[in-house]
């Protein structure tokens, strides 16, 4: 019985320890990395995320059209369509993570062993074996050459120690035998990176927010029907595109955010692309802009009694949502300046000179006339298509009675007939929305930390090495021979060279204290 | 001179190096090799001058079109490291630097027979691909002072992987017994396809007359041969193709010989390709990968979107990580380290141009 148990108990561990080592193993890395690599290529090829008509036709030039939904369907069903969150490929994310935590886990103790053994005196044989050997022989006293090979180990920062046998003593000395860890330091990195990402997926968020000119929001979408709620809330002032110049070119793309919190005013930022706004660990960032057809819907058009698709004038003035866009107007005294301005809606302007006023109260992307009612109004099936603009002016001029007139996108319209002073309505600049990214990821901080680990670990694996030098000196009467051996991890030419160059700093001076 | 009479000058030079470079190969004479040498670091005096000029001149259009700029911030956005066509010059500039260094270092010029190709192939490119080479206004995205960094180092390890190519290259032929080997013929193809494209975009450019050249606004890339409208041409270029293929296969395994006896040894090429993979590796993790990723944080706030330009990325560096554990941990040596080094490579061109002609991504005003 005890004997059953004994050996049942082997067997675990033998499976253990051969879990284990599958998993500690180079094999396994190997396995992943190509796994990852190709899988990726497919990633590329096949469009993430896309309408399944997109990947279809691009299959269909590999497999022919009758083939290619159902290949479709079968990559579909194993993920190819959005591959990178699919279920196996997280595995092999994950199994990747796992192998290299074991396998750092199963090599460090033994490299950290290696690495804290003292360094031993070598005998001749063993000095003479080494991969990098250089031998000399000088006319000098055993006390001169101990100095000077002293002053050159110290001045290559090598803290060495001593061993004396007879006729002859030996340094031995070692440096950057954490050179050796730099590969372990990489993993960690990579580690850092897999835990920052988890804790971004898990804690954060990635959302976008379209915030027309003057509008707020206390919130941001995931996507177009998921809301996150935000305990402070962000407006925006205005939205510009600077181009190069005439050319359309875009310089900038930039936009000015407010952040209230509890009705105050926290903070205002005028942000760019690569100049983002943060507030409470939330970061918003300029991402794109447009014209928001949604508000031109917010404009109650009405249907006419008589089952007309216009709206009729008067009722409509009063009844514009607030002003968005941005009218582009130009105004002249008679024969005089030309002046062009930029108005919101209700914004009161004077014709430079004179004392005529206006203000835009309206707009219609489409004005037309009603047939049964002859009134001007929008036409509410083209609503969307600005195919006739025209803006309604109420002008106001000394001695005449206030008016609302229609103008008609490009028409010079004489407002004052005695006067001859104009108005001419250039363009609408729609309403604009500034469209921002959002992002609050608190892993973050860690990549960026796995960043700079991960520079040093490379760093430290590629262009420093792990260094061990024995230095015999042998006192053969009237000279002394010094005999150097050494090893190196990596980077064998550079250690020679390092090697060299003591070996003829320490001749000089040598040679330079027996000549006096 | 102004920088586009100089680069000319320089990319002259490096064509005519890479002629001197077989020919050194053929005669092995050492006046050969030397003026090779020489004719190469003229190139590379003439296009260091070229792209100073050139920074000088895309500081003054960035100073002209924003007055506000700094000093530092203005040099920053005017490196020539802007667009498809700075990239491929800057990219020939450190592939040559680093030729040149491995040459006086190791004392043996064999190798630039298989390193100018790569050269002639990104100057070929930049005239039949159609990519503009005027100074173009930098759009708000670019408009960061990771660009200068994060195309610098990403692109020096590009070129030490070029090295490494071509050092792996010469490698598998010195190692081969048999012309029936599997890591041969693997490398008759690879070596092949790299000739007749570098031949094919000759023929294109030759085929354009210098107004048209100046003119190109869509690409002409293989229009002579491969993609020619007559299908007869076209038809011709594969059998051509064929028949390149065929007798690299043929009579590639002669150049052992002619590598034995100029010293070349294949302890020395081993040497060569790990270590340009070991200063490349580091420099693209860094420069490529990481700068990236922080980059695309502080424009986007998103460090890792899976665009088909990181993905690609990430290949490269799962080959090169596969070379680098395969050799040192795995105990791979010989024949395969040295085709995961040619495969490295090959990642390393899709990810530079294949992603932006074949695929698309975030990256896509790299292709312009």
């Amino acid at each position: 019985m005890e004997v059953f148990l004994s050996e049942n108990e082997k067997e675990k561990k033998d499976v253990f320890e051969s879990i284990w080592k599958f998993l500690a193993s180079v094999k396994l890395a190997i396995f992943i990395f190509i796994i990852l690599a190709s899988s990726s290529i497919v990633g590329t090829v096949v469009e993430q995320g896309a309408e399944p008509a997109q990947n279809i036709q691009l299959l269909a030039k590999f497999v022919g059209d009758q083939a290619a939904p159902t290949v479709y369907n079968i990559f579909a069903k194993l993920g190819f369509m959005d591959m990178y969150g699919s279920w196996w490929f997280v595995s092999f994310l994950i199994l990747f993570t796992i192998n290299l935590i074991i396998c750092s886990l199963d090599r460090l103790p033994k490299t950290w062993k290696f690495i804290q053994r003292p360094l031993k005196p070598l005998s001749d044989n063993a000095l003479n074996a080494q991969p990098v050997k250089r031998d000399v022989s000088l006319k000098t006293s055993m006390n001169v050459a101990r100095d000077e090979i002293v002053n050159v180990l110290k001045a290559a920062k090598y803290q060495f120690s001593e061993a004396t046998e007879n006729e002859s003593v030996q340094f031995y000395s070692q440096k950057f035998k954490y050179a050796r860890l730099g590969a372990y330091v990489v993993h960690i990195s990579l580690i850092l990176i897999f835990a920052g990402a988890v804790i971004g997926l898990r804690f954060g968020f990635k959302g976008f927010l379209n915030l027309p000119e003057g509008r707020e929001a206390n919130y941001v979408l995931l996507s177009p029907t998921e809301r996150i709620p935000l305990d402070f809330s962000v407006k925006c002032n205005w939205y510009k595109t600077d181009y190069y110049g005439d050319t359309t070119t875009p310089r900038e793309f930039s936009s000015e955010l407010v952040v209230f919190e509890n009705g105050k005013e926290i903070l205002t930022k005028r942000i760019e692309v690569n100049d983002p706004l943060t507030y409470k660990g939330i970061t918003f960032y300029q991402s794109s802009y447009g014209v928001l057809s949604g508000v031109l819907e917010d404009y109650r058009v009405q249907e006419t009694p008589g089952g007309g698709r216009m709206t009729t004038l008067q009722p409509t003035f009063s009844k514009y949502p607030n002003p968005i866009g941005r009218f582009i107007i130009t105004v002249a005294p008679a024969n005089g300046q030309e002046t062009t301005l930029s108005l919101r809606r209700g914004e009161v302007f004077t014709i430079p000179g004179t004392n005529v006023k206006g203000s835009v109260i309206g707009f219609s992307p489409t004005l037309d006339r009603d047939r049964r009612s002859n009134e001007l109004g929008t036409n509410s099936y083209y609503k969307d298509q600005l195919l006739n603009p025209a803006v309604a002016i109420e002008v106001e001029a000394p001695g005449r009675e206030k008016f609302v007139g229609w103008f008609l996108q490009g028409d010079t319209t004489i407002v004052v007939p005695e006067a001859e002073h104009t108005i001419k309505f250039d363009e609408f600049n729609g309403i604009e929305y500034t469209g921002l990214q959002v992002a609050k990821d608190p892993g973050v901080w860690l990549i960026y930390l796995a960043c700079i680990v991960m520079a040093i670990g490379l760093y430290v694996s590629f262009f420093i090495s792990h260094r061990k030098i024995w230095i015999n000196i042998t006192d053969n009467k009237k000279s002394v021979r010094i005999t150097i051996g050494g090893s190196v991890n990596r980077n064998k030419l550079n250690f020679e060279k390092e090697v060299d160059r003591m070996l003829s700093q320490a001749s000089k001076a040598i040679e330079g204290r027996s000549n006096q | 001179m102004n920088s586009a009479t100089l680069f000319n000058i320089s990319a002259g030079a490096y064509l005519v190096a890479m002629i001197t470079y077989v020919i050194y190969l053929v005669v092995r004479n050492k006046t050969t090799g030397i003026v090779a040498t020489g004719l190469t670091i003229f190139g590379l005096i003439s296009q260091t001058a070229a792209l100073i000029i050139r920074w000088a001149n895309s500081y003054a259009f960035w100073i002209s079109s924003n007055p506000g700029s700094g000093f530092i911030e203005a040099l920053l956005r005017a490196a020539p490291l802007r667009n498809l066509y700075e990239s491929l010059v800057f990219f020939v500039w450190s592939l040559i630097v680093i030729h040149l260094i491995t040459e006086f270092k190791y004392k043996n010029r064999s190798l630039g027979a298989f390193v100018t190709p790569i050269a002639a192939l990104a100057l070929l490119f930049i005239d039949v691909s159609g990519t503009t080479k005027e100074i173009q206004p930098l759009i708000p995205a670019l408009q960061s002072n990771w660009l200068l960094f994060h195309v610098f180092l990403a692109f020096i390890g590009y070129a030490a992987f070029g090295v490494s190519f071509a050092a792996a290259n010469a490698y598998i032929v010195m190692i081969t017994e048999q012309k029936t080997e599997k890591t041969y013929i693997f490398w008759s193809i690879v070596t092949g396809i790299f000739l007749i494209i570098l031949l094919a975009m000759g023929i294109d450019f030759l085929s354009l007359s210098t107004a048209e050249r100046a003119h190109l606004l869509e690409s002409h890339f293989l229009k002579a041969s491969f993609r020619n409208p007559s299908g007869a041409i076209a038809i011709v270029s594969w059998v051509i193709s064929a028949a390149v293929i065929f007798c690299i296969w043929q009579f590639g395994i002669g150049l052992k010989k002619i590598f034995a006896a100029l010293n070349l040894t294949k302890d020395m090429l081993d040497d060569i390709t790990y270590k340009s993979i070991a200063v490349g590796f580091p420099l693209f993790t860094l420069g490529g990968l990481i700068m990236g990723a922080i980059w695309a944080n502080s424009a986007w706030g998103k460090y890792w979107t899976w665009d088909p330009k990181e993905t690609w990325s990430l290949i490269t560096w799962f080959v090169y990580a596969l070379y680098l554990h395969a050799r040192f941990v795995g105990g791979w040596r010989g024949k395969r380290v040295a085709i995961l080094s040619v495969v490295g490579f090959i990642a390393v061109i899709f990810t530079y141009l294949g992603v932006n002609l074949v695929l698309s991504g975030l990256h896509s005003y790299g292709a312009g």
